[in-house]
């Protein structure tokens, strides 16, 4: 038994704004891998809860008309690493999300959970900060949708207002089209892991592939929230495909993060970290394109 | 809590291959749930953190911890426990004979949700790498055999599954 005062099921998402509205104490619960976890922990012991799990019409990936991708807030990690749209267009999302946990952990996770508890160690975040992802939210007064730099507020907290759920997650056609990505964890072990900090980056490469016309960089665990090294990005643009460009990303990534010590490891680790995995990631996501760096 | 305040519902689901209908507390685990309102001892209670796989069931088609997944969830929903890859006449299914003869076994307690992870891998009917099939089986924690005589296990029926097919 979990300590909980009451529960409240949605049967749809306007049922869930309204339960929302009627009880201003409850928690949201998803898959509840970290709710139901808190609880059992005894840090929200006691608490009330609106589960929106049962709703599958928030679960899929589609394709819209104007050729975004809107992920379902429900759709399970392991459904989106299966996913044909994704695997497709944005594989390296599917790669990012398959790291999570462990199977078990990918079937209950959602990637509206992982958003919302707004931890900056969440496997999907780093990710869908490289891919300039929105989020689609729905509330009292109807559906709004925010960059995901800006649902983000703080540690732990992200822009829900009273009454309003996160419904999807969209990867907008600019932001897919022609980049090449690639995403690393690390990690004390390789499953069951919670990532010391992750780097996630993605590049548009020039026709001849010799020139970087935009680089995005995300990561996770560099901040409090996850982040993008937007200074780098602006320094990197238009440069050459080369070893130098690669040692500079490793250097100037460097003057955007603000890594802390936590007892999961240090701040100097997660500094190499930052500086190498972008290394790392960068080479990758550039052979991904076509591209090629020399020595 | 007070007893008044007591919160019920009527969970129906199939559990296998049976309907079956019960009143579940709305607190209640899947675990609590098969354990306690239907006898399913195979089910289980480990961490109940989602992190050692001890209480893995299929639920339609994929592998669950059932220890953070709420009893209410399961209304609608096809549940396998290892008391569902029995035979008529209680013979073991090639999984949990492969285990037995790896010597895959020793306390026995993670031995339930390891194989319904393995039936839902080897029910996919693809053939994984040695690395692949780590990594499905990376959501249990074994304390006795070290790994090895269970990624054995799977692997041999894997592919004598696979050479059954031809």
């Amino acid at each position: 038994m979990f300590d909980i005062k009451a529960i409240y099921e949605a049967s749809s998402v306007e049922d869930a704004v309204r339960l929302l509205l009627e009880h201003p104490e409850a928690k949201i619960i998803a898959g509840g891998s970290d709710v139901l976890i808190k609880i059992r922990e005894g840090r929200m012991a006691g608490c009330e809860l609106v589960s929106i799990y049962g709703l599958d019409e928030m679960r899929g990936v589609t394709m819209t008309e104007d050729k975004d991708i809107r992920i379902g807030s429900l759709t399970s990690f392991s459904h989106i690493y299966a996913d044909p749209i994704i695997r497709k267009h944005v594989p390296v999302l599917g790669e990012a999300v398959n790291m999570v946990g462990g199977p078990q952990i990918r079937a209950i996770g959602t990637i509206g959970g992982n958003t919302c508890n707004g931890v900056t160690s969440a496997d999907s975040a780093s990710t869908l900060f490289a891919y300039d992802a929105l989020i689609e939210i729905t509330g009292p007064e109807g559906v709004r949708v925010v960059p995901i730099e800006s649902f983000y507020l703080g540690a732990g907290r992200v822009d829900l207002r009273a009454g309003e759920l996160e419904t999807a997650v969209i990867i907008p056609k600019a932001s897919y089209t022609g980049y090449h990505g690639h995403y690393i964890k690390y990690g004390m072990r390789n499953a069951m892991e919670i990532a010391t900090t992750g780097c996630s980056v993605n590049v548009k490469l020039s026709r001849d592939k010799k020139t970087i016309r935009d680089i995005r960089i995300g990561y996770g665990v560099a901040a409090p929230v996850p982040m993008r090294a937007k200074k780098t990005e602006v320094e990197v643009r238009g440069k050459d495909v080369s070893e130098e460009t690669e040692k500079l990303i490793g250097k100037l990534v460097l003057e955007d993060v603000t890594p802390r010590d936590s007892w999961r490891a240090s701040k100097d680790l997660r500094l190499h970290l930052c500086s190498t995995l972008a290394v790392r990631a960068f080479r990758e996501a550039v052979r991904r394109a076509g591209g090629e760096i020399d020595g | 809590m007070a007893e008044e305040m007591r919160q019920f519902r009527q969970v129906t689901c199939t559990i296998n291959g049976k309907k079956k209908t019960t009143m579940v507390d709305v607190r209640a685990s899947l675990t609590d749930m098969l354990r306690n309102d239907y006898r399913l001892t195979s089910v289980k209670k480990g961490c109940e953190v989602g992190e050692c796989g001890a209480c893995t069931v299929i639920i339609d088609g994929e592998c669950f911890d059932s220890c953070i997944y709420l009893a209410i969830w399961a209304d609608g929903k096809e549940i396998t426990t290892l008391e569902g890859l029995e035979g008529p006449n209680g013979e073991l299914s090639d999984i949990q004979k492969a285990f037995v003869e790896e010597t895959a076994i020793q306390c026995g307690f993670c031995t339930p949700g390891f194989i319904l992870t393995a039936k839902e891998i080897l029910d996919s009917g693809k053939l994984y790498t040695d690395d692949e099939l780590r990594k499905l089986l990376s959501g249990h924690l074994c304390r006795c055999t070290g790994y090895d005589n269970i990624l054995r296990a799977v692997k041999k029926t894997m592919l004598a599954r696979h050479k059954a097919r031809g």
